[in-house]
Order: C-alpha cells, then sequence, then structure tokens
C-alpha cells in the first residue's frame, strides 16, 4: 500500500488514521441512533483507541539501544511537535484546565501563560544544544559536559522526584477516566491505564512512545476541538468561539455584578457538608484583581511554570529525538502551536460553560432559579449522585445563588456537552481525548524515570560493560517497576497528600534549570559548582515546601507559616532556583576552571554542525 | 575574532532578543493588567484577552521567527547542516 520507507510515508499513514478515527466517529453516531446505550459507546470508544495505540507499541518494538532511548533519531519536526504536545498535555490539562479557568477566571490563567511562554525557554537556551549534545537523558548531558557519576547522579535524583510527583497523578487519571468509561471500580481502573501505558512503551521504548503520541495528540485535539466549536454555536455565541465570544465575556461581567461574588466561609461549607474537591465561583472572569500582592502573585506563578517547562526531563528529551538541531528549534515552535490549539480554547470553553449555567435567558441557566426546579434536572441529578456536583442553601431562600453552586472542575469539560445538548457520541469522545491526554503524558514520565534509571545509573555507573540486550532489558524490567509503583500508590488516592502537579515544576526547575542552562552557556561553570547547585536547590526547596505548605508544617514545624512574600506551595520553586544559581556560580569560581576538553566540549556543543559530542550509540 | 566567537556572539544577542520580546509578553504586560482591561480586543478587555489567547499566539509567532533567524545566522556562519542530515 506504501512505497517508500516509514518516515517518508508518515503524513499518509497519520492521514489515514485520522480519517479512520473520523469514520468511527460516524459510526458510533449511528449506534447511537440505533439504540446503543450511551455506556456502551463510551466503553467502544475507549477501547477500540486504546486498541490502536497497542498495536502501534507493539509494531515499534526495537532491540536497538539508540531506537529505545532516542526514537533513531529520525522524528520529523512537525510529528515531533504533535507527540510533544501529547507529551505535555497531561489529563489533568484535558480536563482540569477549563475547569480552573472557571472557577478561577484571570487570576488562574496565569497557568496557560506559565505553561506555554516556558518554550520559548525550551528553544533559545536548551533544545538545540541539548540535541547537538546527542546525549540520551537529561541527566546524560549533565553528567557528561560536568564529568563524574556524583553529578550524574544528583540530576537523576531531581529527575526522579519532579517525574515522579507527576506521574502518580497521570496514572490517576488513567485510572480515572477507564473507571469512568468502562463501570469498573477506580483501583481496578488503574491497572488497566498502567497495562495500556505499558503495552504502548515497553517493547519500543522511545520510538513505540513517539508513534503512540501523535496518535493520541490526534485524538485528544479531535475530541477537545469539536465539542468546543458545537458548544458555541448551540449556545449561540457564533460558529468561531476564540475570535466571537467578545460579547459573553461583557455579559459573564454583568451577571457576576447581578448576583455577586460572594466568598463562603470555610465553617458554612463544612457545616452544609460540600463534598472534597469541589469548588464554587469567587473570582471574576474577566476582571483583574486589585493591588500589587494580586499582580506579583500572577506574575510569580507564571514565572515558576515557565522556568519549570524549561526543566522537566520528559518534555526536554522529545527535542533528542529529531535528526538535526535545526529540526529540534523548529520542532518546539510546532509543539507550541500544537498545544496552544488546545490550550487557547479552554478558556472559550469555560466562557460558554460558565455562560449556559449563569444566564437566566438561556433555557440551560440555573442560577437565580428555585432550588427544587434545579435539583429536578436530569444532568443535575445525575452528576449530583457521584457526588460531582452540589447544592447547599446557604442563606436558606429556596433560590439558587452563585456561591451555593459547587462542582468538581472536570464537570466542565465532561458534563458541558451533555449540557449544551450535544449527543452522547461526544461525551464518548471526550472520555477517549482525556484517556489518551492522561497515557501520552503518562508514557512520556514514566520512559523519562526508567531511561534514567537504566542508562545513567545502572550502564554508566554500576555496570558499564553491559551488552545491548542487557541493558534494554534492564530498562524494560524499570519500566514496568515504576509504572507499577506509580499505579501502586495512585491507588491509594494519595494524590491530594501529594499535592499539585505544578510541584513538578517547582522541583524540577530547583535542580535542573540553571545546571543546565549554566552548563551550555557558562564556560566556567565546574563540577563541584553543579554538584552543589543542585543539592542546595532541591534540598532548600523541599525544605520551604515543607515549612509553607499546612499539611506538612503542621507536623513537621509545629505550625501554619505564612507565605514568606506570598510564595505559596505553588511557587516554591522561586527559593530553590535562586539558591541553586547563586550556590553554582559561587563555588563555580571558587574551584578551578574547568579542564580545556570540557571548555571545548561547550564550545561543539554550541554548534549545530559537526559531530555529537557523545557517540550515536553509547 | 575567530568565526566560531563571531558566531556565538550573534547567536547571544539574538538569544538576549528573543527573551525580551518573551518577558514582555509573558511579565511586562501583566504589570499592566488593570490599566489594559480599559481597553478592548476583538471585544474582549485586553488583559483578558492577552492571558486567554494573545500571549500564547505571541510566543508561537516568536518561536517560529526565532528558529528562522538562528538559521539565517547559521548560514551565514557556514555551520548550517545539511539537508539530508
Amino acid at each position: 500500500m506504501f512505497k517508500g520507507d516509514f518516515i517518508q510515508n508518515l503524513p499518509k499513514i497519520y492521514g489515514t488514521y485520522t480519517g479512520g478515527f473520523i469514520v468511527f466517529i460516524i459510526l458510533m453516531a449511528l449506534a447511537e441512533q440505533a439504540g446503543v446505550s450511551a455506556k456502551n459507546i463510551g466503553v467502544m470508544f475507549v477501547a477500540f483507541t486504546v486498541l490502536i495505540y497497542a498495536l502501534i507499541g507493539y509494531l515499534s518494538r526495537t532491540i536497538q539501544v539508540d531506537a529505545y532511548y532516542v526514537a533513531g533519531r529520525q522524528v520529523p519536526t512537525v510529528f515531533n511537535g504533535m507527540a510533544t504536545a501529547a507529551d505535555w498535555m497531561s489529563g489533568a490539562s484535558f480536563v482540569a484546565l477549563a475547569g480552573g479557568v472557571y472557577f478561577g477566571g484571570y487570576t488562574y490563567m496565569a497557568f496557560l501563560v506559565g505553561w506555554t511562554g516556558g518554550y520559548v525557554l525550551v528553544a533559545t537556551l536548551m533544545a538545540p544544544y541539548l540535541r547537538k549534545f546527542g546525549c540520551y537523558t537529561v541527566p546524560d548531558f549533565i553528567g557528561t559536559r560536568y564529568g563524574g557519576n556524583l553529578v550524574r547522579a544528583c540530576a537523576v535524583f531531581v529527575l526522579f522526584i519532579a517525574s515522579f510527583t507527576y506521574v502518580t497523578a497521570q496514572i490517576n487519571a488513567t485510572g480515572t477516566i477507564a473507571s469512568r468509561a468502562l463501570g469498573i471500580p477506580f483501583e481496578a481502573g488503574v491497572w488497566v491505564g498502567l497495562i495500556s501505558i505499558l503495552i504502548c512503551s515497553m517493547l519500543g521504548g522511545m520510538r513505540a512512545v513517539t508513534w503512540t503520541q501523535v496518535a493520541q495528540y490526534i485524538v485528544l485535539i479531535i475530541a477537545y476541538l469539536i465539542p468546543v466549536f458545537w458548544i458555541s454555536s448551540n449556545v449561540g455565541g457564533g460558529i468561531f468561539p476564540h475570535l466571537m465570544l467578545g460579547d459573553e465575556v461583557a455579559r459573564l461581567g454583568e451577571l457576576e455584578q447581578q448576583f455577586g461574588l460572594v466568598k463562603n466561609s470555610a465553617a458554612d461549607m463544612k457545616a452544609a457538608g460540600v463534598p472534597g474537591g469541589l469548588k464554587y465561583i469567587s473570582g471574576s472572569h474577566s476582571g483583574v484583581p486589585e493591588g500589587g500582592m494580586a499582580v506579583w502573585k500572577y506574575l510569580s506563578l507564571a514565572i515558576c511554570m515557565m522556568v519549570g517547562t524549561a526543566s522537566l526531563p520528559h518534555i526536554l528529551m522529545r527535542y533528542f529525538t529529531t535528526p538535526t538541531v535545526r529540526a529540534a528549534r523548529k520542532s518546539v515552535a510546532w509543539s507550541l502551536f500544537f498545544i496552544f490549539l488546545l490550550y487557547s480554547s479552554a478558556p472559550m470553553l469555560a466562557t460558554l460553560s460558565k455562560l449556559a449555567l449563569m444566564d437566566p435567558n438561556l433555557p440551560t441557566g440555573i442560577i437565580g432559579k428555585s432550588i427544587s426546579e434545579v435539583q429536578s434536572i436530569e444532568w443535575v441529578q445525575r452528576w449530583s449522585e457521584v457526588k460531582q456536583v452540589f447544592i447547599a442553601d446557604f442563606n436558606g431562600d429556596g433560590i439558587l445563588q452563585l456561591n451555593e453552586w459547587f462542582m468538581r472542575g472536570d464537570v466542565v469539560v465532561l458534563a458541558t456537552p451533555e449540557v449544551a445538548g450535544l449527543p452522547f457520541v461526544i461525551s464518548g469522545l471526550v472520555f477517549a481525548g482525556g484517556m489518551a491526554a492522561a497515557m501520552s503524558t503518562a508514557d512520556g514520565l514514566v520512559l523519562a524515570i526508567s531511561n534514567a534509571l537504566s542508562h545513567d545509573i545502572y550502564y554508566k555507573i554500576i555496570n558499564p560493560k553491559a551488552e545491548t540486550s542487557k541493558r534494554l532489558l534492564v530498562a524494560r524490567v524499570l519500566l514496568v517497576i515504576i509504572g507499577a509503583a506509580g499505579a501502586y500508590i495512585a491507588s491509594f488516592r494519595l494524590t491530594s497528600i501529594l499535592g499539585s502537579v505544578a510541584w513538578a515544576f517547582d522541583f524540577a526547575m530547583s535542580g535542573l534549570f540553571f545546571p543546565l542552562v549554566l552548563g551550555v552557556w557558562w564556560k566556567r561553570a565546574t563540577r563541584e559548582g553543579a554538584i552543589a547547585g543542585i543539592i542546595a536547590g532541591i534540598v532548600s526547596g523541599t525544605l520551604y515546601l515543607t515549612w509553607v505548605f499546612p499539611k506538612f508544617s503542621v507536623p513537621m514545624w509545629g505550625g501554619v507559616n505564612t507565605p514568606f512574600l506570598g510564595i505559596d506551595h505553588l511557587r516554591f520553586g522561586l527559593i530553590g532556583a535562586p539558591i541553586c544559581l547563586v550556590v553554582m556560580v559561587v563555588v563555580s569560581l571558587m574551584t578551578k576552571e574547568p579542564s580545556p576538553a570540557t571548555q571545548k566540549l561547550v564550545d561543539d556543543t554550541r554548534i549545530p554542525t559537526g559531530k555529537a559530542i557523545l557517540g550515536k550509540q553509547h | 575574532m575567530s568565526n566560531k566567537d563571531a558566531y556565538w556572539n550573534k547567536t547571544k544577542n539574538h538569544m538576549i532578543v528573543t527573551l525580551v520580546l518573551w518577558a514582555f509578553f509573558s511579565l511586562v504586560i501583566f504589570m499592566f493588567g488593570s490599566e489594559l482591561n480599559t481597553m478592548s480586543f476583538l471585544g474582549y478587555p485586553l488583559a483578558y484577552y492577552m492571558t486567554a489567547q494573545g500571549s500564547l499566539l505571541a510566543f508561537v509567532i516568536i518561536l517560529f521567527w526565532t528558529a528562522n533567524k538562528q538559521e539565517k545566522i547559521d548560514e551565514e556562519h557556514g555551520f548550517s547542516e545539511r539537508e539530508d542530515d
């Protein structure tokens, strides 16, 4: 059917795949018309897409080291962009981002700027140079540039903390979606999710993950955009919401004035029995909060997310797979373009969803209506049963006020299609998209951790004489162990204790950002400086986190502490990273300048042409 | 000054220009959020538009621009990679 090799045929292969997926959606729509139950459609969507990913994973199996670690360095620019976008956009981005904007409004949108702006740092400071270096993993760069096992081990340690914080949340998300779509208990869903993740990555390593991530991106972007455009035209927002929701945003401002943005006291919420994790709208959608502190809170969150993005190993390693340095640079631009398609749609979805519920002139509006009337609406009943929405009549007037309506963030993405009167086939599609988003990120993270352990710890430090077959065996065993450990922790639902996904960014920025940047941009940076910087950064950041986060500070420090300069637990990288920088610079200047060989190595890293620092297979 | 040093100087300056643009769209404009919100673009309050869409789009454009510009610098100094590399 296809002439030429696999890489040349990529556009055709993925074009056919996309066409096939659209045909599948149409078939499911017909099945719904023919009376197939909503539950079965959900099952078919998830099962069909996961089987395709597993097939791609199997077809991409390999016994080559460079194929396993860096996909043979032959992933074309645009496809690497799609794979990175899937790697980047987690289950949380897919199901929770719009919810975050829904509840937090302008203030929350610092995350949108932070999670996209970081790519400018990736492209200018990191990606092309790491690609030229020719490393297999991020610690591989640090270990070779600074020289020595200790600095390599320090980098692996930071990578492990940052990525593992992230991966349990992802496996948790896979489990949640699998359990809802397949109608199985959450604990079983977690293990189903894990098996799907491992099938995609175990046989082919980075090569398999790359080609499944491209397939997953296509599913997730279709699943996100179709509902947004459809809902928009259904609720009268216009066919192209991104450019046409100005009036709707203004209307939300009026409605906020009319209903009033009231803050509930914790005691009231507890007395009313609001289930944990449910939120209500308390911040303005488009209004900017007044005061210098509000500005600082916005900027500091954006800075942490941007610098963290540029330090996350599972993202940086995607740029090791391009054929050239030039392709690595362009690939960063394509990655952000594909991410932009989803991220710029999330606020639009939040706007539409908010308006559908808040505007009393719309048939879907519920705020301002009588509570008994709202409680008789079918979707409200269904989501109340599973404790995803909740009503508390604080003032006892029998009318639903804005601050009396509670909802879980995920509901914005998962239920809005239903609220706006879209057929169930769309909800099934959204399940498949959420599954794709969670799986692709979990894949990338599990692989980043197990590759660092197998390449940097096992091969480079423990057993440098290991043969290829043994290295790949160790890599695969570690992959299963890391995945199982993540799933085991996720099955206890400890994520509320493990904290936020944002922590992964703060950990990575505390320990890795400056050692990576200075490794390329400052020849004078020494091994001792890097070791001291990594340790000082990660230790000070972690200590600050335990000091500022109430769940840790009470047992460890004997009380709740007020954040220093507004730097709370989401922003602790702002403590770790500057300390890492200062310590690294001071110690570097105090120790002997790096050897001429190391300086030459940095010089070679800086120019795109010539041989890579590390061999093709190393 | 050797060709390599000249190349690296240009690359460094280009990096600084890119980061200034980045800082403008990610940080500077949000220092003036309340002021910007009194203006409007496409019917949206301006600061809201920038955080929801505008800055994101600016980053995409900056990235394509910066990659193309850097390729030109590569070519000028003979460090351009072959197509079939």
